[in-house]
């Protein structure tokens, strides 16, 4: 069924009883062209991509548990390409293109909202930085501009840019066509319309080996049973390299938590999102009305899904800090995630030491804005069997020869 | 995680503390390739489970020690010893 | 008349205190004592706000943090507090509420009407429509979504409270005041243990307070109050009241807590802090944290008027504030029946109860029969009626299985539904320390599991319903906490004797039926919702949905419905969603599984989190010991100062009227026309010294040390040891075995922490010892050609020719008759001599510098002066022509890098990557216009089109108007660079056009570097 207003009235009239599954509960097969290990954001998308783009007909997403409850379901949900590399620019403002069509693409509505995303300076440093990254944005064909101090006051009115802050805000970038969406929607949207071209998800189905001949894999074991693939592709954020070290390989990553949290809903009152990497903290207002913010990582490896409660103490003094007018909101709800971080803060995404074993990890804080981009490059990758032109400076190569992409300026805290 | 335990100071908040990492031995670097020295650098266990680690004391008695934690949990499994004691 | 619903007499307020309140606009009054729920019930008012989705008119639900309905801004500006629970707002003189989600007001709401519209929003329908046009989404229907969502406005000004933090450590602390948490705390402390007992309420008793129970014969609040005498009485024991335990952290040893101090005291802020963060740190924690009464699933049980069974009598016993006149009990339990005949006796009449099970039994129901209350047994509510307040409701039989209704239907008329689903064990804090909760069929709700290394639980959160048990346990609980806690030997007193309540032999009704019952007809009527959380108007036909579109885990029904969502949490929701969803799935109650559990327990305020490291105080202000000089020198209010890291540096000093660029300009020409005098204190200072020491720094720095003699300074790069250049500075042997180091100011303290990671961790076997001193010295730098003339009369004592005091040696003695050590180094090219002092004579040093100097044309000048001077040098800044990315040799410095030896980034350094013959390096850039300055970060091209992407050869790091030079100078990161010696490139400005600019050496002010020995 597609969604429209129409059907929306057609179901209405059938008190509702008539909605099809958004996506089918299948057995496992006994073999499949490709597996994707991981039912979050990034595996869905890959799928849907894989089905859709590379006509592959045999398509499995394995998912330990239900699909989007990892870091898909945990993150702040900003979407921006403003990064400061070339080659980041290039594979997340092509993200940010999908973005823009993606509800239609999908039939289900993503809310993907450009609302602006604002990159605060509280330095001359920062001031020289942000000055080099929308530059060098614009070369890049992304939309980025340079807020004074007089320009932001209007844009955010709510942020105090009093000089005498004890670190004041010297301005900010702005990426207007940068913003949020809504991320179980797009979890939702991916394995609703990868199911329709067949992919198979399989939830509660954890990965416990993966086996190889000859250097080759040849499936994954899982807790409903083997299943057979001659391409399998990790997709698992956090648990990546637990998932590599079943192949026998271990991976430049470090699996750390991140915590968020919200406030309780409040009318519109923040229309744009902030971040500052200088005092770690990043914020905007979800559709529901709820504020949603977010902080540095947890400095401490971890996979607890949950963090340091003085991390997050910090993080609302620099809050209240930016937002004086804050200060009397209330938390309601924290949580954390497992992010993978890379030493430089860009993704690895290509082939594996192991033949036909794929990956697409390595995110960190920062994956949600990349889910359909990620996808649909990665999808590419795998059909192929040779890096998609976006993902060859983000092949596991970079870090024997050294040319690193280091985004830390630029993805900064995180997201 | 809201305390760690320093050998020399006791149980202090985790605000006192940084968080060195795994511990990586450093390779001899004359006959190492860039692999080995790419993997010195940058590849880590990251373990789901116990981990041996380093923490420094760093607003405090700045002593560097190693302790084990459970990754998993986030639960500190020794408690480390000084190293006179060790 | 005032406050008709006000019994004469009984309750916890006062009576002698009457306050008066304003709510949705209109005044009130109620007493000392009261919350603003139990005034607004005592008043007769209902209607207290509008829900989230349809703007359906919503009452008072509980009595407590469980509320999902009576949500109200509370207050006036600046005090203004979103999302008040009213059940929980304290009364005080004065108090302005306003009912939430409504406009103009609660009763005439404009989007009243979207009630009607339900059918077209059901679960999850903004995935399915607005699709057409993101445009459209995102100016149209998002905006639209946006204004009808969400409760309370944001103040609109900055919060003139503040709040604070405290630490403190325990052997034991209690986690709720009830009855078992005071037991649990009694028998605790009567150990000697150091106890802390807190809770969410005004005062410890918790359900005691509104009860008709005896304890040894005595009423309930005899027993609280001997109780809270006695720990009044024990010096280890501290009892915080309106204090809410948010989180339980560390296996449950760390209790993160709110204490509200003063909104309860004065609408107008009080003294000292509005709020409290505790960290409890403790050996143990019981957690006696209650329990929540359940509501029942059935169609339209969401009008003002239906009301928690226990909180009906909560206000009529607690608050002497009866809920209504008429009332009707629709109850699954015997329980619930003590509510009923309490409010019977409290002037309530009791229309009927109407109870699910066929066949209730136990001593309340029969006390109930006794008074002539007609129980209709295996009956359910169907429906409701009343606009914006409860008028009847309709009870129909229920089908043996529960599943279906039968006629015939009976009308009852009331004013209050009081409704009692069970009991749901409050396990929040148990979950955050990792507890897993299960299905109890005895008690009918989820309890928590005991494991190891977990809190204990006591009471009716342990699921113990019956009062006896639970003080026993919970006396034995405390004893034993304190044992393990080392006092005493865990033995606990007897518990008192009570009269109990009816056990709670419910019986599982999750739902009432909207499906047709067999004969009977289709209650499912348009609009008939059966709300399941009452805040997010998340219906049982909404679960059905998600069960029916394959959302049956139970976190994806709660993302898609938004049960649990609301400032609630869920308390009121949660179980009835989880089970409704299993028996969708097939499954009873034991299958269902709860949502995660996460802090905080009830929303806590920003402000308090964040406690005093707000503002100004966000981070440490670290000031040189001049920087009282700072502030004052030049006419025009001193310096203007930059951030960096944690300091506030000059950045130049103004004279009256002048702008940052004739200050500036007028610095530099100073600076190298006669001399400047900058506050180099901030530079990080590191004192090294030991046997191993020179093997030490051998092994850290990328340039030579060993071969540097005593009396000497040598400049020194750091690397990581992936080979990237992360810090420079000097290196001054003093002694043999005795080093003075300098770093950058933004990288002082890692630098000093990273060599000591290396010291301590992979070479312990190295005699060094390292220790800041950056703030132990004050560093003047005198620069200029007129250097040596201002300082010689001030160090008569020290030889400053050239031949006796070269260039990159140091030499001590004295200067203005202070201790000193002089570094004979130079940051602009210029004669220089970096003049170090004990840090408290740093002001005194400046002032005889000055007196000397300014005669001579000596100006003080800051950081950007500093830079000018230093670009002008082509002298690199960490972090300006660097960024992690960036080799000694990218940077031209490969010469000073050591051959033979091994160093921290050598063998990084030499990775395939690092050697390529293009990667961008370091070089000056000569505009073509002598007066364009390159703006900082600027790409560099070889030739501008709009083509996008357009390939980048680099980015300008400095660029300034130099005085001296007389034009624009620039640094730039190009690739290949030095193979570009010559070429023309072009910097894109932001007004799109173009600066054209030449390739040049990196050094643009004596190039031969003859004025350095002046």
């Amino acid at each position: 069924m597609r969604h429209s207003f129409f059907s929306l009235i057609r179901n209405a009239l059938g008190h509702h009883r008539e909605w099809p599954p958004l996506w089918r509960d299948p057995d496992p097969k006994a073999a499949y062209d490709v597996i994707i290990i991981g039912g979050g954001g990034h595996g869905l998308a890959t799928a849907y991509y894989l089905a859709k783009e590379q006509g592959l007909g045999r398509i499995a997403v394995v998912e330990k548990g239900w699909i989007g409850g990892g870091n898909s379901a945990r993150n702040t949900t900003i979407v921006r390409s403003n990064y400061l590399w070339d080659a980041s620019a290039h594979l997340y403002e092509h993200s940010l293109r999908i973005w823009e069509g993606l509800s239609r693409e999908l039939n289900f509505n993503v809310m993907f909202s450009q609302r602006g995303v604002l990159n605060l300076a509280h330095s001359l440093h920062d001031v020289r930085d942000a000055h080099r990254r929308i530059r060098a944005n614009d070369l890049n064909g992304i939309d980025a501009e340079w807020l004074d101090p007089t320009k932001l006051a209007s844009y955010c009115p709510l942020l105090d840019i009093s000089p005498e802050a004890r670190y004041p805000i010297l301005g900010a970038t702005l990426q207007r066509r940068g913003g949020t969406a809504r991320h179980d929607a797009v979890v939702w949207g991916f394995a609703r319309a990868a199911d329709r071209l067949g992919v198979d998800i399989l939830q509660h189905c954890e990965v416990t080996g993966i086996p190889r001949e000859g250097g080759k894999v040849t499936g994954v074991e899982t807790t409903r049973g083997v299943i057979k693939a001659p391409k399998v592709a990790i997709v698992a954020a956090g648990h990546a390299g637990t998932l590599a070290a079943m192949a026998g390989f271990r991976l430049p990553l470090v699996s750390h938590p991140l915590q968020a949290l919200v406030s309780e809903p409040m009318k519109p009152l923040l229309d744009c999102v902030v971040m500052s990497n200088a005092v770690h903290v990043y914020v905007s207002q979800s559709d529901k009305g709820e504020l949603v913010i977010g902080a540095g990582i947890d400095p401490y490896a971890g996979y607890a899904q949950k963090g340091s409660f003085s991390i997050i103490t910090e993080q609302m003094g620099a809050l209240v800090s930016l937002f004086p007018r804050f200060s009397r909101l209330r938390m309601m709800r924290s949580w954390g995630g497992i992010v993978d971080t890379a030493p430089d803060a860009s993704p690895i995404i290509g082939k594996s030491p192991v033949e036909g074993l794929y990956l697409n990890c390595g995110w960190g804080t920062g994956g949600f804005k990349a889910t359909p981009g990620s996808g649909q490059v990665f999808a590419q990758t795998i059909a192929r069997d040779a890096p998609h032109p976006l993902v060859v400076p983000f092949t596991l190569d970079r870090f024997t020869t050294g040319a690193l992409v280091d985004e830390h300026g630029a993805a900064g805290v995180a997201h | 995680m809201e305390r760690i335990p320093c050998p020399h100071c006791g149980p202090r908040p985790l605000a006192e503390f940084s968080y060195g990492g795994e511990v990586v031995p450093r390779p001899d670097p004359e006959p190492a390739d860039d692999a080995t020295w790419g993997a010195y650098l940058y590849v880590r266990s990251n373990p789901k489970g116990p981990q041996s680690e380093r923490w420094v004391h760093i607003h405090g008695c700045r002593r560097w020690f190693t302790l084990t934690r459970d990754t998993a949990t986030h639960r500190i499994l020794d408690t480390p010893l000084r190293k006179e004691e060790a | 008349m005032e406050q008709p619903f006000r019994l004469k007499a009984g309750g916890r307020i006062d009576r002698t205190r009457p306050l008066r309140f304003v709510f949705d606009g209109k005044g009130y009054s109620g007493y000392a004592g009261d919350t603003l729920a139990s005034a607004l019930i005592a008043n007769g008012v209902h209607l207290v706000g509008r829900s989230f989705k349809y703007h359906r008119p919503r009452g008072i639900l509980s009595a407590g943090a469980e509320e999902p309905n009576a949500l109200v801004q509370l207050g006036l500006e600046p005090r203004l507090v979103p999302n008040a629970r009213a059940t929980q707002v304290d009364l005080i003189h004065g108090l302005e509420a306003d009912p939430v989600n409504c406009w103009p007001n609660v009763r005439r709401d404009v989007l009243a009407g979207l009630g009607l519209a339900a059918p077209l929003m059901p679960a999850g329908f903004y995935y399915k429509t607005f699709l057409a046009s993101r445009h459209l989404w995102r100016h149209v229907f998002e905006p639209l979504i946006r204004r009808a969502a969400g409760w309370g406005r944001v103040p609109e000004d900055p919060d003139p409270d503040v709040y604070t933090h405290r630490h403190l450590h325990r052997d034991v602390v209690v986690v709720g005041a009830g009855p078992a948490g005071l037991a649990a705390a009694l028998a605790a402390a009567r150990t000697g243990a150091r106890v802390a007992l807190i809770d969410e309420g005004t005062e410890p008793g918790g359900s005691l307070l509104g009860q008709t129970r005896t304890l040894d014969g005595h009423p309930a609040d005899q027993w609280v109050a001997e109780g809270r005498e006695e720990l009044s009485h024990l010096p280890e024991v501290l009892v915080l009241t309106r204090t809410t335990a948010a989180g339980l952290y560390d296996d449950g040893t760390t209790v993160v807590a709110e204490e509200r101090l003063t909104d309860h005291l004065t609408s107008h802020g009080g003294h000292g802090p509005r709020a409290r963060l505790w960290w409890l740190t403790s050996k143990t924690v019981i957690l006696a944290t209650g329990a929540h009464e359940r509501p029942i699933v059935f169609p339209e049980n969401d009008r003002p008027g239906i009301m928690l069974a226990s909180a009906a009598r909560t206000y009529a016993l607690r608050y002497g504030a009866l809920p209504g006149k008429r009332m009707v009990l629709f109850t699954t339990n015997s329980a619930a029946y003590e509510s009923a005949i309490d409010l019977q006796s409290r002037g309530l009449r009791v229309e009927a109860i109407v109870d699910a099970r066929p066949d209730p039994s136990g001593p309340h129901v029969d006390m109930a029969e006794a008074l002539g209350i007609h129980i209709h047994k295996g009956c359910a509510v169907t429906a409701t009626d009343g606009r914006h307040h409860l008028e009847s409701v309709e009870i129909m039989l229920l089908s043996p299985d529960l599943r279906t209704v039968q006629a015939p239907r009976k009308l009852i008329e009331c004013d209050l539904l009081c409704v009692s689903g069970g009991w749901s064990p409050v396990a929040h804090l148990y979950r955050h320390a990792g507890g897993q909760v299960e299905w109890n069929a005895e008690v009918r709700g989820f309890t928590p599991v005991p494991g190891p290394g977990l809190p204990r639980v006591v009471g009716s959160a342990a699921g113990t319903h019956a009062l006896s048990q639970a003080l026993e346990r919970a006396l034995t609980a405390g004893a034993e906490a304190a044992r393990e806690a080392g006092f005493g030997d865990g033995s606990a007193s007897s518990a008192p004797r009570v009269t109990e309540t009816d056990a709670l032999d419910g019986m599982d009704l999750w739902r009432v039926s909207d499906q047709p019952g067999d004969g009977g007809r289709a209650i499912g009527r348009p609009g008939h919702l059966s709300f399941v959380d009452l805040q997010n108007d998340a219906t049982a036909a909404d679960i059905d949905q998600a069960h029916r579109e394959g959302l049956t885990n139970v976190e994806h029904m709660k993302r898609y419905t938004l049960t649990g969502f609301g400032t609630d949490q869920g308390k009121t929701s949660q179980v009835n969603g989880a089970v409704i969803l299993a028996r969708a799935v097939g499954e009873g109650p034991e299958a269902a599984r709860l949502t995660a559990q996460r802090p905080p327990y009830t929303p806590i305020t920003f402000g308090t989190l964040a406690g005093r490291r707000v503002g100004g105080l966000l981070d440490t202000v670290r000031e040189t010991a001049l920087q009282d000089i700072h502030r004052d020198l030049g006419k025009n209010g001193g310096a203007v100062f930059e951030p960096v890291g944690q300091w506030l540096r000059p950045r130049f000093y103004p004279k009256a009227g002048e702008t940052m660029d004739r200050a500036v300009a007028r610095e530099c020409r100073a600076a190298r026309q006669e001399a400047g005098l900058l506050d180099a204190s901030t530079l990080g200072k590191i004192d090294a010294q030991g046997p191993d020491v020179v093997e030490f720094l051998e092994r850290i720095y990328a340039t030579p040390v060993a071969s540097l003699p005593i009396g000497k300074v040598r400049y020194g790069l750091v690397c990581k040891d992936d080979g990237m250049l992360v810090d420079d500075g000097t290196l001054a042997r003093l002694e043999e075995t005795h080093f003075h180091l300098t770093t950058t100011t933004g990288n002082a303290a890692w630098t000093l922490n990273w060599m000591e990671e290396w010291l301590q961790t992979e070479w312990p076997d190295l005699r060094v010892r390292l220790t800041s001193v950056t703030e132990q010295w004050a560093v003047l730098a005198l620069s200029g050609p007129k250097a040596r003339e201002i300082l010689a009369p001030l160090a008569p004592g020290m030889d400053l020719s050239v031949e006796a005091f070269p260039f990159m040696t140091w030499r001590a003695g004295a200067v203005a008759g202070i201790p000193a050590r002089v570094f004979r180094v130079s940051f602009t090219g210029e004669l220089s001599f970096e003049i170090n002092v004990p840090w408290r004579y740093g002001p005194a040093l400046w002032k005889a510098l000055l007196a000397k100097g300014a005669p001579l044309g000596l100006t003080p000048h800051g950081t950007e002066t500093m830079h000018v001077l230093r670009a002008e040098k082509g002298f690199i800044l960490v972090g300006q022509e660097t960024d992690g990315s960036v080799t000694p040799r990218d940077l031209g410095l490969g010469g000073m890098l050591k051959t033979k030896r091994d160093f921290i980034g050598k063998r990084g350094m030499a990775r395939s990557d690092l050697q390529r013959p293009d990667r961008k390096v370091l070089v000056g850039l000569r505009t073509d216009d002598p007066a364009q300055v390159l703006p900082e970060g600027s790409p560099i091209v070889e030739a501008m089109s709009s083509a996008r992407p357009l390939p980048m050869l680099g980015h300008v790091t400095s660029s300034y108007l130099s005085p001296m030079v007389g034009r624009v100078i620039a640094l730039a990161l190009v690739k290949g660079g030095r193979e570009r010696l010559g070429q023309t490139l072009q910097v894109p400005l932001e007004d799109g056009d173009l600066a054209k600019v030449t390739v040049v050496e990196p050094v643009f002010w004596d190039p031969e570097g003859k004025r350095r020995d002046g």
